[in-house]
């Protein structure tokens, strides 16, 4: 055992010594480091690692939690006695408790979720490697003669877990990630975008020179922006953009917004409440991604769900309370920081790929709009109601052919799903939540 | 660059004053760190001098405790609470442009010295020389509370909750679903400077949110949301705003939902309520004028300062000396911000004319201009940046009333959601949970939730009428910018815009 899992052992067992019937416990550990640069200089070195602990107590059906980042004996007891003191104040509450020990365990597969070659990365190099990025964002266009920086980032981290029920278990991650954000200007016009690669494994990023010129080709593409009439017309949503809406979505499966009936999609399981063409998985199991793991927060063995199979939601997303809460049983989403109880959280939470070209959606359209930014959105999901500023590049006859700005896209979520008329063959993961681009048959813009 | 989290209602709050009181409540050795962890003047002179070992002209070092507690109420039962200690230094080491930084959860000398060292790498260079001695900042007194909130038995601020909880059920049988939630922590922070400035400080934060659900028969549910707080007593949540006035005002935006129609879309009139539509503010200019994007060149307000970027009728201002509510201050506002320096009141725009930008010390250096009291950082984790406190426009002269029955046909918003900006082309987004149409001078029904988005250098130029009715948010912003959360306030009195682009669907 480790030390850090001997810590959380140890947690638990002084819980119980004090008066718990049942305990968890979590540590996480970080190191992180940052590089940003900007015009061709250093501009910020950063470097730090930290640690920390949380606890969540029962007494019988009163739970209390508390959390330190004191790894002391004395910290990790004075944690213990606040989680305790903590429970006494709560009400019973007849779903509270520990996961079914059935449920407890781990992928037993290896995730590739480190890469001790990240940990090896020479902090020079790093920097070496914003500084080409930018570079090569600042070379592609005179028209780009400014910056917001670059940064490479990388994080080593640990997560630790141990319950009164037997469970005890940890594993390491790393990340490495690099990113660049020029500024673009013509006749008037100024346009930032920006390009990141981020990865589990050092060899999985792009190349500086591949990050910089895509970076500086969205915000070429973003100058002299137009706005458009007020109209109702079909949207595209490329991957970036998609994965928010799918992060909506999320929120609307997440088994705490339906035991309290604050989902549109309460009460719907086993109803098609989408296109044909849309099937959403979320998975703990894929190698090598970021919403991958062996264990989720509360110790229950990682797992592929599949929530919407063919447009028919197939199932929501749970913890063990929320599972309780429905009847049902978890899937293995409790996700917690250190502070607080488990909430739900995505594994690797996706939309499956279509068949169609990215392009070929394009190209079907007389008009339209293609996303490519989201700002400020607001989705409601007891009702459905979705409106958000816009920015993105307007379709007429089947091309790409200027950019709009000071737009919104507004519609509901209900209607949104069923109007999905086609996806595309995009799918990357860059995120733990990732989608294709998606084709909506119809949804209101509002311009002047 | 959003903000997170729901509206305030709509409640007279007293106006901004500033408090003149400057009062120095300890001496260094009595405060917290000195009484708790034993550090002496000393130990942080020989902390600064490790960290200019290579050079540099700056550094200074961020000492953070952090004890929080957070209790919530849900489907009718207290289902959790949560208890929480961080502590941590932060140490940072400006050359030229460049910043070093690294930080330790671990105060013991060696730890905090390893720090120093990590973030001395930034710099290349034989060791600078650190004056040795402080002088302790002076600072405002905005929260002179004896005891905090924090300090408060935990059965005491349960009652909260479940009180939360009764009265918005209790409000109107459509009811069926309440979550209320309260929260407080208190922040001691110390701040030692490599000029010789030292301060600290004891930082309390409270706030209460409760959130309902109602329906008709049958009907589709809708949500409504409240809350507020500040670095107040828990007297205030016992006296002033109770936890009835959150819940029923939670209740009632839930209620008036359900009769409401689609929004309308495109462009029109737009009335804001006072207070928290303030974030228009915050999000039109407020971030715009951030010395760090216009250092850089990268803000559409970039170089305008002396230029006319609003009509006439607007004053805004940025001030972090707002005290006077609940026995202590405004949820924005700071006794010394997160690099020691005093907080004070900012003109931002005055008669429509740009008039500065909020400047941390880093951008104060290299623009050679001074800190504006405007450097912040969500923890001892992070690098502090410009960053603003309670940010609103000054009342003008118009009867609120009279600015709804001067508009023939438009919209009225009265509580928002979250916003955002892009801060280089300015364009930014603010979206409504309360609105109602406006037709021929009256309110006539209520509309659901829409974005309004604008852009920011230009829609101030269309503001028309300005209220006499100015308030502040009853306290629950937070704004996030890269990646970074910090508590802040907005105000704002009832205005007309003449012309906005609404993002409904009824188009």
């Amino acid at each position: 055992m480790s030390q850090l899992e001997e810590i959380a052992a140890s947690a638990v067992r002084r819980a119980l010594d004090l008066g718990a019937s049942g305990a968890e416990c979590t540590i996480s550990e970080g190191e992180e480091f940052t590089a940003q640069v900007r015009m061709r200089q250093i501009e910020n070195l950063k470097q730090a690692g930290g640690r920390g602990a949380g606890i969540r107590v029962l007494i019988g059906r009163r739970t209390g939690s508390s959390y330190t980042s004191d790894l002391s004996q004395e910290g990790i007891g004075n944690m213990v006695r606040a989680a305790l003191d903590a429970a006494k104040i709560t009400t019973e509450d007849p779903h509270a408790g520990l996961p079914d020990a059935s449920d407890l365990g781990r992928v037993e597969s290896d995730l590739q979720l480190y890469d001790e070659a990240i940990a090896r990365m020479e902090t020079d190099w790093k920097i070496s490697e914003a500084l080409r990025a930018e570079q090569a964002a600042l070379g592609a266009d005179p028209r780009i003669q400014n910056s917001e920086g670059a940064s490479f980032d990388s994080h080593l981290g640990a997560r630790v877990f141990a319950n009164s029920l037997g469970f005890t278990g940890s594993y390491r991650t790393s990340s490495c990630a690099l990113s660049v954000a020029p500024v673009a200007k013509s006749n008037g016009s100024m346009e930032r975008d920006y390009w990141q690669s981020a990865a589990r494994k050092a060899n999985e990023i792009e190349t500086p020179e591949q990050v910089g010129l895509h970076a500086a080709q969205r915000a070429l593409r973003r100058l002299n922006p137009r706005k458009v009439p007020t109209q109702k017309a079909p949207v595209i949503f490329e991957p970036r953009t998609a994965r928010q809406l799918l992060g909506e979505l999320f929120d609307a499966v997440n088994g705490g917004a339906i035991y309290r009936h604050a989902s549109f999609l309460a009460g719907k399981l086993g109803e098609k409440i989408a296109s044909d063409c849309l099937t959403i998985v979320d998975d703990a199991t894929l190698p090598g991604l970021f919403g991958s793991s062996p264990f989720d927060d509360e110790g229950v063995a990682g797992r592929r769900t599949v929530v919407v199979e063919r447009g028919v939601l197939k199932s929501y997303l749970l913890n063990a309370y929320c599972a309780r809460k429905l009847g049902l049983s978890t899937t293995g989403n409790a996700s917690r920081g250190l502070s607080g109880s488990a909430g739900v959280g995505p594994n690797n939470f996706f939309i499956e790929s279509g068949e169609a070209g990215e392009a070929s959606l394009i190209r079907d359209l007389k008009q339209g709009l293609y996303v490519t930014e989201l700002i400020g959105a607001a989705a409601n999901t007891v009702t459905g109601d979705y409106s958000s500023g816009a920015v993105g590049l307007w379709i007429e006859n089947g091309e790409l052919a200027y950019p709009v700005s000071e737009i919104t896209v507004a519609g509901n979520l209900k209607q949104m799903l069923l109007d999905i008329e086609k996806i595309a063959s995009n799918l990357e993961f860059r995120h733990s939540i990732e989608s294709p681009s998606i084709l909506i048959g119809e949804m209101t813009i509002s311009g002047f | 660059m959003a903000y997170r989290d729901s509206p305030a209602a709509r409640q007279r709050a007293p106006g901004p004053e500033s408090p003149g009181c400057y009062a120095r409540i300890v001496s260094f050795s009595h405060s917290f760190f000195a009484q708790r962890f034993g550090l002496t003047e000393h130990d942080l002179e020989s902390y600064l001098s490790e960290a200019l070992s290579s050079g540099g002209e700056y550094a200074d070092l961020y000492f953070e405790y952090l004890a929080n507690t957070s209790l919530s109420m849900d489907e009718g039962i207290v289902k959790s609470a949560s208890e929480g200690v961080t502590l941590g230094v932060g140490v940072r080491v400006i050359s030229g442009e460049r910043t070093g930084y690294a930080y330790s959860d671990d105060l013991s000398p060696e730890k905090i010295r390893k720090a120093a060292r990590v973030a001395a790498r930034i710099a290349k260079g034989p060791a600078s020389v650190f004056k040795a001695g402080f002088e302790e900042a002076h600072k405002h007194n905005l929260y002179p509370m004896i005891h905090t909130p924090h300090e408060a038995g935990l059965a005491e601020r349960v009652e909260l909750v479940k009180r939360a909880d009764a009265a918005a059920r209790a409000y109107d049988s459509r009811i069926f679903q309440v979550q209320a939630v309260y929260a407080d922590n208190v922040r001691h922070v110390l701040v030692a400077t490599s000029d010789g400035r030292l301060s600290y400080d004891r930082q309390p934060m409270a706030r209460m949110g409760v959130t309902a659900l109602a329906r008709d028969d049958g009907g589709t549910p809708q949500h409504g949301h409240s809350g507020g707080g500040g670095r107040v007593t828990l007297d205030f949540f016992l006296n002033e705003k109770t936890p009835e006035y959150f819940a029923r005002e939670a209740a009632r935006q839930a209620i008036v939902q359900l009769s409401a129609a689609e929004a309308p879309a495109g462009e029109m009139t737009v009335v804001l309520g006072p207070g928290w539509p303030g974030i228009l503010l915050h999000e039109a200019v407020g971030h715009g004028l951030e010395a760090d994007f216009n250092r850089k060149g990268v803000s559409a307000f970039s170089g305008r300062v002396g230029e006319k970027v609003a009509s006439p009728l607007c004053t805004v201002i940025d001030d972090g000396t707002i005290g006077s509510w609940g026995g202590g201050s405004r949820r924005g506002s700071l006794n010394v911000d997160d690099e020691g320096t005093p907080t004070r009141q900012n003109v931002l725009i005055e008669k429509g004319v740009l008039r500065g930008y909020l400047q941390d010390e880093l951008s104060a250096r290299l623009m050679k201009s001074a800190s504006t009291g405007s450097g912040r950082r969500e923890s001892y984790q992070h690098i502090p940046m410009p960053r603003m406190t309670n940010t609103y426009m000054l009342a003008g002269e118009s009867d609120p009333e009279e600015i709804i029955r001067s508009v023939p046909k438009g919209i009225y918003c009265a509580t928002f959601g979250g916003g955002q900006v892009d801060i280089t082309s300015g364009n930014f987004v603010f979206s409504a949970t309360e609105s109602y149409l406006i037709e021929d001078g009256k309110l006539t029904r209520p509309v659901r939730g829409a974005s309004l988005i604008g852009n920011g250098p230009e829609a101030l130029k269309y503001v028309s009428m300005v209220g006499h009715d100015l308030h502040l948010d009853e306290g629950i912003g937070i704004c996030g910018k890269e990646g970074q959360h910090v508590p802040v306030g907005v105000g704002i009195p009832t205005v007309k815009i003449d012309r906005m682009t609404v993002g409904g669907t009824a188009a």
